[in-house]
Protein backbone atom coordinates (compact mmCIF):
# COMPACT_ATOMS: atom_id res chain seq x y z
CA UNK A 1 0.00 0.00 0.00
CA UNK A 2 1.20 3.57 -0.50
CA UNK A 3 0.34 6.94 1.32
CA UNK A 4 0.27 9.69 -0.76
CA UNK A 5 0.40 13.30 1.31
CA UNK A 6 -0.29 15.55 -1.96
CA UNK A 7 0.23 19.35 -0.19
CA UNK A 8 -1.96 21.25 -2.87
CA UNK A 9 -5.65 19.92 -4.22
CA UNK A 10 -4.11 20.32 -7.87
CA UNK A 11 -1.30 18.05 -7.27
CA UNK A 12 -4.01 15.76 -5.30
CA UNK A 13 -6.21 15.79 -8.26
CA UNK A 14 -3.23 14.70 -10.66
CA UNK A 15 -2.89 11.75 -8.20
CA UNK A 16 -6.30 10.79 -8.61
CA UNK A 17 -6.21 10.83 -11.93
CA UNK A 18 -3.12 9.20 -11.94
CA UNK A 19 -4.27 6.29 -9.74
CA UNK A 20 -8.11 6.44 -9.52
CA UNK A 21 -8.31 3.38 -7.08
CA UNK A 22 -6.71 5.57 -4.32
CA UNK A 23 -8.47 5.88 -1.36
CA UNK A 24 -8.87 9.55 -0.12
CA UNK A 25 -8.96 9.85 3.92
CA UNK A 26 -9.93 12.81 5.36
CA UNK A 27 -10.90 12.13 9.30
CA UNK A 28 -10.42 8.62 8.71
CA UNK A 29 -13.96 8.16 10.63
CA UNK A 30 -14.85 5.78 8.01
CA UNK A 31 -11.74 4.77 6.50
CA UNK A 32 -9.75 3.61 9.11
CA UNK A 33 -12.50 1.69 10.65
CA UNK A 34 -12.88 -0.55 7.62
CA UNK A 35 -9.00 -0.85 7.34
CA UNK A 36 -8.37 -1.57 11.04
CA UNK A 37 -11.03 -4.37 10.54
CA UNK A 38 -9.58 -5.88 7.19
CA UNK A 39 -12.60 -5.12 5.25
CA UNK A 40 -10.84 -2.83 2.94
CA UNK A 41 -7.06 -3.51 1.54
CA UNK A 42 -6.48 -0.19 -1.45
CA UNK A 43 -3.54 0.10 -2.81
CA UNK A 44 -3.01 3.87 -1.64
CA UNK A 45 -4.52 6.17 0.80
CA UNK A 46 -5.01 9.72 -0.57
CA UNK A 47 -4.25 11.74 2.60
CA UNK A 48 -6.21 15.22 2.25
CA UNK A 49 -5.42 16.49 5.51
CA UNK A 50 -2.50 18.27 4.70
CA UNK A 51 -4.74 20.53 1.60
CA UNK A 52 -5.22 23.80 2.66
CA UNK A 53 -8.09 24.78 0.26
CA UNK A 54 -10.10 22.03 1.75
CA UNK A 55 -9.95 22.97 5.43
CA UNK A 56 -12.06 26.38 5.54
CA UNK A 57 -15.15 27.52 4.79
CA UNK A 58 -16.74 30.94 3.35
CA UNK A 59 -19.00 32.89 2.44
CA UNK A 60 -20.18 33.59 -1.32
CA UNK A 61 -23.61 34.51 -2.46
CA UNK A 62 -26.39 33.38 -0.84
CA UNK A 63 -24.70 29.67 0.48
CA UNK A 64 -21.80 29.12 2.70
CA UNK A 65 -19.07 26.76 0.50
CA UNK A 66 -17.95 24.25 2.86
CA UNK A 67 -14.69 22.81 2.33
CA UNK A 68 -14.62 19.19 1.80
CA UNK A 69 -12.24 18.80 5.09
CA UNK A 70 -13.56 20.78 7.87
CA UNK A 71 -14.38 18.77 10.81
CA UNK A 72 -18.22 18.78 12.26
CA UNK A 73 -16.43 20.65 14.97
CA UNK A 74 -16.03 23.88 13.75
CA UNK A 75 -19.27 23.51 11.51
CA UNK A 76 -20.87 23.21 15.25
CA UNK A 77 -18.54 26.24 16.24
CA UNK A 78 -18.62 28.49 13.62
CA UNK A 79 -21.57 28.22 11.59
CA UNK A 80 -24.50 27.80 13.96
CA UNK A 81 -26.13 31.48 13.09
CA UNK A 82 -25.64 30.29 9.10
CA UNK A 83 -26.32 27.20 8.64
CA UNK A 84 -28.93 25.89 11.45
CA UNK A 85 -30.19 22.75 10.62
CA UNK A 86 -26.98 21.65 9.67
CA UNK A 87 -25.13 22.61 12.87
CA UNK A 88 -27.91 20.51 14.46
CA UNK A 89 -27.35 17.63 12.46
CA UNK A 90 -23.14 17.44 13.16
CA UNK A 91 -23.72 17.80 17.18
CA UNK A 92 -25.52 14.65 17.04
CA UNK A 93 -22.74 12.97 15.13
CA UNK A 94 -20.65 10.50 16.91
CA UNK A 95 -18.88 11.70 20.22
CA UNK A 96 -16.54 14.78 20.70
CA UNK A 97 -13.40 13.01 19.36
CA UNK A 98 -15.45 11.63 16.42
CA UNK A 99 -16.44 15.57 15.79
CA UNK A 100 -13.05 16.72 15.94
CA UNK A 101 -11.91 15.01 13.05
CA UNK A 102 -15.05 13.58 10.76
CA UNK A 103 -15.75 16.06 8.04
CA UNK A 104 -19.33 16.85 5.65
CA UNK A 105 -16.98 15.89 2.38
CA UNK A 106 -15.99 12.31 4.33
CA UNK A 107 -20.00 11.41 4.86
CA UNK A 108 -20.76 12.65 1.46
CA UNK A 109 -18.22 10.21 0.17
CA UNK A 110 -19.20 8.04 2.55
CA UNK A 111 -22.96 8.20 1.26
CA UNK A 112 -24.15 5.78 4.12
CA UNK A 113 -27.59 6.06 4.37
CA UNK A 114 -27.45 6.63 7.94
CA UNK A 115 -25.33 9.78 7.32
CA UNK A 116 -26.29 12.47 9.25
CA UNK A 117 -25.88 15.35 7.13
CA UNK A 118 -27.48 14.10 4.12
CA UNK A 119 -31.01 15.03 5.14
CA UNK A 120 -29.78 18.42 5.73
CA UNK A 121 -27.97 18.97 2.69
CA UNK A 122 -30.90 17.35 0.63
CA UNK A 123 -33.21 19.69 2.37
CA UNK A 124 -31.39 23.05 1.68
CA UNK A 125 -30.70 21.89 -1.50
CA UNK A 126 -27.16 21.59 -1.45
CA UNK A 127 -24.66 21.60 -4.70
CA UNK A 128 -21.77 19.06 -4.00
CA UNK A 129 -18.34 20.82 -5.79
CA UNK A 130 -17.10 17.53 -7.81
CA UNK A 131 -13.36 18.34 -8.77
CA UNK A 132 -11.25 16.11 -11.18
CA UNK A 133 -8.12 17.74 -13.49
CA UNK A 134 -10.94 17.34 -16.36
CA UNK A 135 -12.64 20.42 -14.34
CA UNK A 136 -15.36 20.96 -11.78
CA UNK A 137 -19.09 19.73 -11.91
CA UNK A 138 -21.68 21.47 -9.48
CA UNK A 139 -23.74 18.57 -8.43
CA UNK A 140 -26.87 19.07 -6.56
CA UNK A 141 -27.36 16.65 -3.52
CA UNK A 142 -30.76 15.38 -5.18
CA UNK A 143 -28.74 13.81 -7.76
CA UNK A 144 -25.64 12.69 -5.50
CA UNK A 145 -27.16 9.31 -3.64
CA UNK A 146 -27.44 6.98 -6.10
CA UNK A 147 -27.42 3.79 -4.09
CA UNK A 148 -26.32 2.40 -0.42
CA UNK A 149 -22.54 3.37 0.11
CA UNK A 150 -22.51 4.99 -3.67
CA UNK A 151 -22.27 8.26 -4.66
CA UNK A 152 -22.09 10.50 -8.45
CA UNK A 153 -18.44 10.70 -8.32
CA UNK A 154 -16.35 9.70 -10.97
CA UNK A 155 -13.60 7.73 -10.17
CA UNK A 156 -10.72 10.43 -10.39
CA UNK A 157 -12.74 13.30 -8.68
CA UNK A 158 -12.27 14.77 -5.26
CA UNK A 159 -15.00 16.52 -3.75
CA UNK A 160 -13.65 20.37 -3.21
CA UNK A 161 -16.63 21.94 -1.14
CA UNK A 162 -20.72 21.37 -0.67
CA UNK A 163 -22.22 24.71 -1.17
CA UNK A 164 -25.28 25.00 1.52
CA UNK A 165 -27.38 27.92 1.10
CA UNK A 166 -27.97 30.08 3.61
CA UNK A 167 -31.72 29.80 3.61
CA UNK A 168 -32.25 32.80 6.04
CA UNK A 169 -35.11 30.80 7.34
CA UNK A 170 -36.22 28.27 10.10
CA UNK A 171 -35.02 24.87 9.22
CA UNK A 172 -34.64 22.34 11.69
CA UNK A 173 -33.02 18.50 12.08
CA UNK A 174 -33.82 15.56 14.55
CA UNK A 175 -32.67 11.78 14.55
CA UNK A 176 -34.08 9.24 16.81
CA UNK A 177 -31.06 6.73 17.76
CA UNK A 178 -31.45 3.68 20.56
CA UNK A 179 -29.53 6.88 23.39
CA UNK A 180 -28.31 10.41 23.34
CA UNK A 181 -25.11 10.16 22.73
CA UNK A 182 -22.83 7.73 20.02
CA UNK A 183 -25.43 6.72 18.20
CA UNK A 184 -25.70 6.09 14.44
CA UNK A 185 -29.72 6.85 13.06
CA UNK A 186 -32.66 4.57 13.47
CA UNK A 187 -34.38 7.44 11.02
CA UNK A 188 -33.45 11.00 10.60
CA UNK A 189 -35.50 13.85 9.42
CA UNK A 190 -34.82 17.25 8.18
CA UNK A 191 -37.13 20.25 7.11
CA UNK A 192 -35.83 23.84 5.90
CA UNK A 193 -38.58 26.41 4.68
CA UNK A 194 -37.81 28.45 1.69
CA UNK A 195 -40.26 31.40 2.10
CA UNK A 196 -38.49 33.13 -0.88
CA UNK A 197 -39.65 30.78 -3.27
CA UNK A 198 -42.32 29.62 -1.32
CA UNK A 199 -40.87 26.01 -1.47
CA UNK A 200 -40.34 23.38 1.80
CA UNK A 201 -37.47 21.34 1.59
CA UNK A 202 -38.00 17.93 3.70
CA UNK A 203 -35.55 14.89 3.21
CA UNK A 204 -35.07 11.90 5.29
CA UNK A 205 -31.97 9.90 6.48
CA UNK A 206 -31.51 5.85 7.27
CA UNK A 207 -34.96 4.56 5.97
CA UNK A 208 -34.14 3.80 2.57
CA UNK A 209 -31.43 2.48 0.42
CA UNK A 210 -30.28 6.23 -0.04
CA UNK A 211 -30.74 9.10 1.99
CA UNK A 212 -33.94 11.28 -0.47
CA UNK A 213 -36.21 13.72 -0.69
CA UNK A 214 -39.60 13.28 0.37
CA UNK A 215 -41.38 15.50 -2.43
CA UNK A 216 -44.87 14.54 -2.20
CA UNK A 217 -44.27 16.22 1.27
CA UNK A 218 -43.04 18.99 0.45
CA UNK A 219 -45.07 19.74 -2.74
CA UNK A 220 -48.18 19.25 -0.20
CA UNK A 221 -46.82 21.47 2.13
CA UNK A 222 -45.69 24.24 -0.02
CA UNK A 223 -49.36 24.24 -1.78
CA UNK A 224 -50.77 24.72 2.19
CA UNK A 225 -48.62 27.35 2.63
CA UNK A 226 -49.28 29.14 -0.54
CA UNK A 227 -52.90 28.63 -0.57
CA UNK A 228 -53.63 30.16 2.55
CA UNK A 229 -50.51 33.06 2.22
CA UNK A 230 -49.22 31.83 5.00
CA UNK A 231 -45.87 33.05 4.20
CA UNK A 232 -46.88 36.46 3.91
CA UNK A 233 -49.54 36.49 7.26
CA UNK A 234 -48.27 32.97 8.96
CA UNK A 235 -50.60 31.36 11.62
CA UNK A 236 -50.56 28.31 13.50
CA UNK A 237 -51.19 25.29 10.92
CA UNK A 238 -54.34 23.27 11.20
CA UNK A 239 -53.52 19.94 12.87
CA UNK A 240 -54.62 17.64 9.88
CA UNK A 241 -51.88 19.64 7.96
CA UNK A 242 -49.31 18.51 10.56
CA UNK A 243 -50.74 14.60 10.41
CA UNK A 244 -50.69 14.91 6.51
CA UNK A 245 -47.42 16.05 5.84
CA UNK A 246 -46.29 13.28 8.75
CA UNK A 247 -48.14 11.15 6.51
CA UNK A 248 -46.27 11.73 3.29
CA UNK A 249 -42.68 11.69 4.68
CA UNK A 250 -43.42 8.16 6.03
CA UNK A 251 -44.69 7.39 2.62
CA UNK A 252 -41.72 8.61 1.29
CA UNK A 253 -39.75 5.77 2.99
CA UNK A 254 -38.32 2.52 1.96
CA UNK A 255 -37.05 1.13 5.15
CA UNK A 256 -36.05 -2.55 5.76
CA UNK A 257 -36.18 -4.27 9.64
CA UNK A 258 -32.49 -3.89 10.89
CA UNK A 259 -30.43 -4.22 13.85
CA UNK A 260 -31.77 -0.79 14.95
CA UNK A 261 -35.82 -0.77 14.39
CA UNK A 262 -37.92 -2.42 12.63
CA UNK A 263 -39.27 -0.83 9.31
CA UNK A 264 -43.10 0.09 10.94
CA UNK A 265 -40.94 1.80 13.05
CA UNK A 266 -38.69 3.79 11.02
CA UNK A 267 -41.78 4.91 8.93
CA UNK A 268 -44.06 5.85 12.64
CA UNK A 269 -40.94 7.08 14.19
CA UNK A 270 -40.75 9.14 10.59
CA UNK A 271 -44.04 10.73 10.82
CA UNK A 272 -43.20 11.96 14.49
CA UNK A 273 -40.13 13.57 13.40
CA UNK A 274 -41.88 15.82 10.34
CA UNK A 275 -44.54 17.04 12.53
CA UNK A 276 -42.48 17.66 15.53
CA UNK A 277 -39.67 19.34 13.25
CA UNK A 278 -42.40 21.30 11.47
CA UNK A 279 -43.96 22.41 14.17
CA UNK A 280 -40.67 24.11 15.65
CA UNK A 281 -39.85 25.31 12.12
CA UNK A 282 -43.68 26.99 11.96
CA UNK A 283 -43.04 28.40 15.73
CA UNK A 284 -39.72 29.92 14.42
CA UNK A 285 -41.67 31.36 11.28
CA UNK A 286 -44.65 32.84 12.85
CA UNK A 287 -42.76 34.08 15.74
CA UNK A 288 -40.15 36.32 13.61
CA UNK A 289 -42.98 37.78 11.56
CA UNK A 290 -44.74 38.92 14.84
CA UNK A 291 -44.03 42.59 15.82
CA UNK A 292 -42.72 43.19 18.84
CA UNK A 293 -44.80 43.99 22.06
CA UNK B 1 7.72 4.12 5.95
CA UNK B 2 8.86 6.59 8.44
CA UNK B 3 6.86 8.80 10.38
CA UNK B 4 8.24 11.88 11.85
CA UNK B 5 5.64 13.05 14.81
CA UNK B 6 6.58 15.03 18.06
CA UNK B 7 5.50 12.87 20.67
CA UNK B 8 4.81 14.81 24.33
CA UNK B 9 7.79 17.53 23.05
CA UNK B 10 9.97 15.19 21.86
CA UNK B 11 10.81 14.91 18.38
CA UNK B 12 10.34 10.81 17.17
CA UNK B 13 10.65 8.54 14.25
CA UNK B 14 8.88 5.48 13.61
CA UNK B 15 10.09 3.01 10.93
CA UNK B 16 8.69 0.06 8.56
CA UNK B 17 5.38 2.17 9.53
CA UNK B 18 2.66 0.06 7.60
CA UNK B 19 1.14 1.83 5.27
CA UNK B 20 -2.53 1.36 6.60
CA UNK B 21 -1.17 1.33 10.33
CA UNK B 22 -2.64 3.48 12.72
CA UNK B 23 -1.48 6.18 15.27
CA UNK B 24 -2.75 4.13 18.18
CA UNK B 25 -0.11 0.97 16.68
CA UNK B 26 2.67 3.72 16.28
CA UNK B 27 2.05 4.50 19.79
CA UNK B 28 1.99 1.66 21.31
CA UNK B 29 3.58 -1.00 19.10
CA UNK B 30 6.60 1.31 17.70
CA UNK B 31 7.47 3.90 20.22
CA UNK B 32 6.73 2.20 23.26
CA UNK B 33 4.08 4.80 24.59
CA UNK B 34 1.27 1.86 25.64
CA UNK B 35 -0.76 4.88 27.79
CA UNK B 36 -3.44 5.31 25.08
CA UNK B 37 -5.75 2.03 25.15
CA UNK B 38 -6.68 -0.48 21.79
CA UNK B 39 -10.10 -1.58 22.69
CA UNK B 40 -12.23 -1.38 19.88
CA UNK B 41 -10.28 0.31 16.89
CA UNK B 42 -13.07 1.95 15.72
CA UNK B 43 -14.04 4.62 17.49
CA UNK B 44 -16.70 3.80 19.97
CA UNK B 45 -14.70 3.29 23.39
CA UNK B 46 -12.24 6.46 23.45
CA UNK B 47 -9.34 4.49 25.42
CA UNK B 48 -7.24 5.86 22.59
CA UNK B 49 -8.13 9.49 23.17
CA UNK B 50 -4.77 11.51 22.70
CA UNK B 51 -3.86 14.99 21.70
CA UNK B 52 -3.89 15.78 17.91
CA UNK B 53 -2.22 18.62 17.59
CA UNK B 54 -4.13 20.22 20.47
CA UNK B 55 -7.32 18.55 19.60
CA UNK B 56 -8.74 14.91 21.53
CA UNK B 57 -8.74 12.35 18.56
CA UNK B 58 -9.12 8.65 18.70
CA UNK B 59 -5.47 7.62 17.64
CA UNK B 60 -6.99 4.20 16.25
CA UNK B 61 -8.51 6.21 13.47
CA UNK B 62 -6.03 8.59 12.66
CA UNK B 63 -3.64 7.18 10.19
CA UNK B 64 0.02 6.94 10.95
CA UNK B 65 1.17 9.23 8.12
CA UNK B 66 -1.78 11.38 8.90
CA UNK B 67 0.51 12.39 12.22
CA UNK B 68 3.86 13.10 9.83
CA UNK B 69 5.27 16.38 11.23
CA UNK B 70 2.06 17.00 13.98
CA UNK B 71 2.64 17.16 17.67
CA UNK B 72 1.31 14.71 19.69
CA UNK B 73 0.30 14.63 23.35
CA UNK B 74 -0.60 11.45 25.14
CA UNK B 75 -1.75 10.21 28.71
CA UNK B 76 2.16 10.09 29.35
CA UNK B 77 2.64 13.79 28.27
CA UNK B 78 0.44 14.92 30.95
CA UNK B 79 1.87 14.46 34.21
CA UNK B 80 5.01 17.15 34.97
CA UNK B 81 8.05 14.77 36.02
CA UNK B 82 7.20 13.13 39.05
CA UNK B 83 4.04 15.20 39.89
CA UNK B 84 0.87 14.35 38.35
CA UNK B 85 -1.86 16.17 36.43
CA UNK B 86 -4.95 17.60 38.51
CA UNK B 87 -7.11 15.57 36.93
CA UNK B 88 -5.12 12.69 37.45
CA UNK B 89 -4.67 13.22 41.02
CA UNK B 90 -8.56 13.59 41.08
CA UNK B 91 -9.57 10.37 39.55
CA UNK B 92 -7.39 8.39 41.95
CA UNK B 93 -8.75 10.57 44.68
CA UNK B 94 -12.27 10.20 43.64
CA UNK B 95 -11.72 6.44 43.17
CA UNK B 96 -12.38 6.85 39.60
CA UNK B 97 -10.40 3.81 38.52
CA UNK B 98 -11.46 0.34 38.65
CA UNK B 99 -9.57 -1.81 36.10
CA UNK B 100 -8.08 1.39 34.47
CA UNK B 101 -8.53 0.13 31.09
CA UNK B 102 -10.57 3.35 30.42
CA UNK B 103 -8.69 5.93 32.65
CA UNK B 104 -5.98 7.16 30.25
CA UNK B 105 -8.88 7.78 27.36
CA UNK B 106 -11.12 9.64 30.19
CA UNK B 107 -8.25 11.65 31.53
CA UNK B 108 -7.21 13.00 28.18
CA UNK B 109 -11.02 14.05 27.37
CA UNK B 110 -11.43 15.57 30.85
CA UNK B 111 -7.96 17.50 30.52
CA UNK B 112 -9.36 19.21 26.99
CA UNK B 113 -12.75 19.76 28.98
CA UNK B 114 -11.28 21.47 31.75
CA UNK B 115 -8.83 23.58 29.70
CA UNK B 116 -11.62 24.96 27.54
CA UNK B 117 -14.22 24.77 30.38
CA UNK B 118 -13.16 25.64 33.65
CA UNK B 119 -16.23 25.34 35.54
CA UNK B 120 -18.54 22.57 33.76
CA UNK B 121 -22.02 21.91 34.80
CA UNK B 122 -23.15 18.06 35.07
CA UNK B 123 -24.47 18.04 31.30
CA UNK B 124 -21.24 20.11 29.83
CA UNK B 125 -18.73 17.10 31.62
CA UNK B 126 -21.85 14.06 30.59
CA UNK B 127 -21.28 15.33 26.67
CA UNK B 128 -17.97 16.03 26.75
CA UNK B 129 -16.92 12.71 28.24
CA UNK B 130 -19.84 10.68 26.22
CA UNK B 131 -16.94 9.13 23.58
CA UNK B 132 -15.37 7.20 26.56
CA UNK B 133 -16.73 4.22 27.68
CA UNK B 134 -16.28 2.42 30.88
CA UNK B 135 -16.73 -1.29 31.37
CA UNK B 136 -16.63 -1.21 35.40
CA UNK B 137 -19.66 1.42 34.84
CA UNK B 138 -17.68 3.72 37.22
CA UNK B 139 -19.72 6.98 35.69
CA UNK B 140 -20.51 8.45 38.59
CA UNK B 141 -17.07 8.51 40.18
CA UNK B 142 -15.69 9.82 37.22
CA UNK B 143 -17.77 13.07 37.19
CA UNK B 144 -16.83 13.72 40.93
CA UNK B 145 -13.32 13.72 40.03
CA UNK B 146 -13.90 15.79 37.10
CA UNK B 147 -15.81 18.17 39.32
CA UNK B 148 -13.06 17.52 41.94
CA UNK B 149 -10.25 18.67 39.12
CA UNK B 150 -12.25 21.70 38.37
CA UNK B 151 -13.11 22.68 41.74
CA UNK B 152 -9.18 22.56 42.68
CA UNK B 153 -8.48 24.08 39.77
CA UNK B 154 -10.55 27.23 40.35
CA UNK B 155 -9.33 27.96 44.06
C1 LIG C 1 -17.68 5.91 16.57
C2 LIG C 1 -18.27 6.51 15.32
C3 LIG C 1 -19.48 7.18 15.38
C4 LIG C 1 -20.01 7.73 14.24
N1 LIG C 1 -21.20 8.38 14.34
C5 LIG C 1 -21.75 8.95 13.25
C6 LIG C 1 -22.98 9.65 13.35
O1 LIG C 1 -23.58 9.79 14.42
N2 LIG C 1 -23.49 10.19 12.20
C7 LIG C 1 -22.86 10.08 10.99
O2 LIG C 1 -23.36 10.60 10.01
N3 LIG C 1 -21.69 9.41 10.88
C8 LIG C 1 -21.13 8.85 11.98
N4 LIG C 1 -19.95 8.16 11.86
C9 LIG C 1 -19.35 7.99 10.54
C10 LIG C 1 -18.30 9.06 10.16
O3 LIG C 1 -17.79 9.71 11.30
C11 LIG C 1 -18.90 10.12 9.23
O4 LIG C 1 -19.38 9.52 8.05
C12 LIG C 1 -17.88 11.21 8.86
O5 LIG C 1 -18.56 12.27 8.25
C13 LIG C 1 -16.77 10.73 7.95
O6 LIG C 1 -15.90 11.82 7.74
P1 LIG C 1 -14.30 11.58 7.69
O7 LIG C 1 -13.71 12.88 7.32
O8 LIG C 1 -13.84 10.94 8.92
O9 LIG C 1 -14.24 10.57 6.46
P2 LIG C 1 -13.15 9.49 6.01
O10 LIG C 1 -13.24 8.27 6.83
O11 LIG C 1 -11.82 10.14 5.86
O12 LIG C 1 -13.72 9.21 4.55
C14 LIG C 1 -15.03 8.66 4.38
C15 LIG C 1 -15.26 8.35 2.90
O13 LIG C 1 -15.28 9.52 2.12
C16 LIG C 1 -14.23 9.54 1.18
N5 LIG C 1 -13.76 10.91 1.16
C17 LIG C 1 -13.37 11.67 2.22
N6 LIG C 1 -13.11 12.93 1.82
C18 LIG C 1 -13.31 12.98 0.47
C19 LIG C 1 -13.19 14.00 -0.51
N7 LIG C 1 -12.84 15.26 -0.21
N8 LIG C 1 -13.49 13.69 -1.80
C20 LIG C 1 -13.88 12.43 -2.12
N9 LIG C 1 -14.01 11.42 -1.24
C21 LIG C 1 -13.73 11.70 0.06
C22 LIG C 1 -13.23 8.50 1.65
O14 LIG C 1 -12.50 7.94 0.61
C23 LIG C 1 -14.17 7.49 2.29
O15 LIG C 1 -14.75 6.65 1.31
C24 LIG C 1 -19.35 7.61 13.00
C25 LIG C 1 -18.12 6.95 12.93
C26 LIG C 1 -17.57 6.41 14.08
C27 LIG C 1 -16.26 5.71 14.01
S1 LIG D 1 -9.73 1.89 20.57
FE1 LIG D 1 -9.98 3.81 19.63
S2 LIG D 1 -11.96 4.36 20.24
FE2 LIG D 1 -11.80 2.34 21.01
S1 LIG E 1 -12.31 1.33 35.11
FE1 LIG E 1 -12.49 -0.50 33.99
S2 LIG E 1 -13.18 0.18 32.09
FE2 LIG E 1 -13.32 1.94 33.28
Amino acid sequence: MDFLRPATLAEALALKAERPGAVPIAGGTDVMVELNFDHRRPDALLDLTGIAELRDWSAVPGAVRLGAGVPYRRVIDELGGRLPALATASRSVGSPQIRNRGTVGGNLGAASPAGDAHPVLLATGAVVEAVSTRGTRMIPATDFYLGVKRNALAPDELIAAVHVPETGAPQQFAKVGTRNAMVIAVCSFAIALHPATGRVGAALGSAAPTPRRATAAEDFLADELGAGDQWESPTPLPDSTRRRFGELVAAAASPVDDVRGTAAYRRHALSVLARRTLDWAWQGYTGRGRPCA
Amino acid sequence: MRVNVTVNGVPRRADDVWEGESLLFVLRERLGLPGAKNACEQGECGSCTVYLDGVPVCACLVAAGQAEGREVRTVEGLADGGALDPVQEAFIEAGAVQCGFCTPGLVVAAHDLLARVPDPSDPEIREALAGNLCRCTGYEKILDAVRLAARRARS
